[in-house]
């Protein structure tokens, strides 16, 4: 049943992409973006696009994987992308019924088409190879300074894992307690609207209790090993930049850097 | 009526690098009336060899037959032939989800359609049958205790009035006296409703007082499948497997192999303990 969703899931593999340091992944996901809207012509969305492309195959994930992940993202391309079309004002071209498409509105949303895809290809690309722990290692590392301004850093990352790690969880436990109660004839398929949803009561109400008691549970072992927060606490595998890490943010600002020249020379 | 698997089979994931083969051919007749004891390892496929018997899994390959027909031709009615095969869960008091007791047992009826009055008998016919107490049955089931919980549950299920229920794991997270007091009343509804009683366990201690069948799997296939005693005799093999006899075996074949001429085929305590007074006294202590 959720076996189509990809978006954020980790696929595990060895690759340099694998090894780098989240941070590193983390920080470059984020000026790819950027970088995205920095660049504004064909010859920029190239360059972008092969840099994308030379990052996947860096990844050894496979890229049929990668598109599988895009497939729940299409509809809301579509939709935006027609939007775009229809509503931007302009040059008409074509006049359907009451509405124009529009040369302007053709030319934007190719534009926004591209940034899109390669926008959720590149921050699916740092989620597959980056597990959820490591992701939140990094975003409490990066987002440390922000501790000075009483920002609860590391409880907010604490969370994020807590919650990503509950997902299967949750997922499986959905599962079990779906057969428990088709086993007493429950009927999720029906054609019936209101019976499909009454049918949800059966399922709904055993999965909450289920979520409370196991976070309860959690927050006594937790309480049990002594946690109390960030303060004085180490880790056991504490983030350290190695040589690639350094190479792989020279890589990142020559990116940056040509971005931006090819903004300036106007292209 | 009786229940009848045909070569099964069950692959998890298929074609993907992470499948897993969790049955293997599996062919099995389990007639009228037996109380069976399913015992296995943790992933020795059980619990997903109980499932397919209801319909809820699929199986990859091969055929269950109920009375006869195939569970899974077209136009099979799932819903009757799940009244007639109960199951209950692992930790069934997961499922319990009104706010009372009896409305929470009356859920299975009235998803067959029956009236409300007719659920209502059957519901308090089960919860007689499980021995929850009468004050329980307007309660909210998340008030009740653990063990309560549990025959709540079960009774969730026996309000359906199965012909086989299968219980996986019935045992599981209770103390040795609620234990005890579950097996009991599995026992005594095997014999006032004559139902046949499938019982998943990993613990031979479990089945080998109350099952008179005994089938033990592994890896996804049958491995044994007899008598109690017929099965203890492999003890060696039992334990390859991560399983072992019931206690009593053991100390009895190490009487045995010391010199004392005991059978070694008695399973519980009590029977031991007259098997051993029983030579003691031959031999004239």
């Amino acid at each position: 049943m959720f076996k189509d969703i990809t978006l954020g899931q980790y696929y595990q593999t060895d690759s340099i992409l694998h090894r780098l340091d989240p941070r590193v992944k983390l920080i470059g996901t984020l000026v790819y973006l950027v970088s995205l809207f920095i660049v504004r012509s064909v010859p920029g969305y190239i360059f972008a696009g092969i840099a994308l492309a030379a990052l996947i195959r860096l990844s050894n994930v496979p890229f049929r994987y990668i598109i599988r992940g895009m497939k729940s993202i299409m509809m809301i391309l579509m939709i935006t992308v027609l939007f775009n079309m229809f509503l931007t004002p302009g040059e008409p071209l074509i006049r359907i019924w009451k509405l124009s498409v529009t040369r302007e509105g053709v030319i934007f949303a190719i534009r926004m088409a591209i940034r899109l895809v390669f926008l959720i290809l590149g921050s699916s690309l740092m989620t597959l190879t980056t597990t959820p722990n490591q992701l939140t290692d990094a975003l409490e590392s990066v987002l440390g300074p922000l501790k000075k301004l009483h920002v609860p850093v590391h409880e907010i990352s604490m969370m994020m894992s807590i919650a990503l790690r509950f997902i299967p969880i949750l997922m499986e436990e959905t599962d079990k307690i779906m057969k428990a109660q088709i086993a007493r004839g429950a009927d999720f398929e029906s054609k019936n609207l209101k019976k499909r949803i009454a049918a949800l009561v059966p399922l709904l109400v055993p999965l909450f209790i289920s979520a409370f008691r196991r976070a309860n549970d959690l927050a006594m072992a937790m309480e049990a090993r002594c946690y109390r927060g960030d303060s004085g606490r180490t880790k056991m595998k504490p983030l350290v930049y190695k040589k690639s890490d350094y190479t792989a943010y020279a890589i990142m600002t020559a990116f940056v850097l040509c971005c931006v020249a090819l903004r300036i020379a106007g292209f | 009526m009786s229940l009848s698997v045909k070569d099964l089979t069950y692959i998890y994931e298929q074609g993907t690098a992470m499948s897993v083969n969790a049955l293997n051919h599996i062919s099995l007749e389990i007639p009228d009336g037996q109380f069976i004891g399913l015992v296995g390892h943790t992933g020795s496929g059980k619990s997903t060899f109980v499932q397919t018997l209801n319909g809820l899994l699929k199986p990859t390959s091969g055929k269950i037959y109920w009375n006869g027909q195939d569970i899974h031709e077209e136009n099979y009615d799932k819903k009757l032939l799940r009244a007639a095969v109960g199951l209950v869960f692992q930790y069934p008091e997961h499922q319990l989800f009104e706010t009372d007791v009896i409305t929470d047992v009356m859920f299975g009826p009235k998803n067959l359609g029956l009236s409300e009055t007719e659920c209502r008998d059957r519901a308090k016919e089960a919860l007689l049958s499980v021995g929850l107490d009468e004050r329980c049955w307007t309660k909210s089931p998340f008030d009740l205790s653990g063990g309560q919980k549990r025959r709540a549950a079960i009774a969730g299920v026996l309000a359906m009035k199965p012909e086989i229920l299968i219980l996986d794991e019935p045992t599981a997270g209770l103390d040795p006296k609620g234990r005890d007091e579950i097996l009991n009343m599995v026992r005594g509804m095997k014999e006032r409703l004559k139902m046949t009683i499938i019982l998943v366990s990993h613990s031979m201690d479990d089945v080998a007082e109350y099952a008179d069948r005994i089938i033990v799997m592994n890896a996804g296939e049958i491995m044994m499948d007899g008598t109690p005693a017929e099965v203890f005799t492999h003890s060696s093999e039992l334990e390859e497997i991560g399983l072992s006899a019931p206690q009593m075996v053991y100390i009895l074949q190490y009487l045995k192999e010391n010199g004392l001429p005991v059978e070694t085929d008695r399973l519980t305590v009590e029977e031991a303990c007259s098997e051993i007074l029983r030579v003691c006294r031959d031999a004239g202590y």
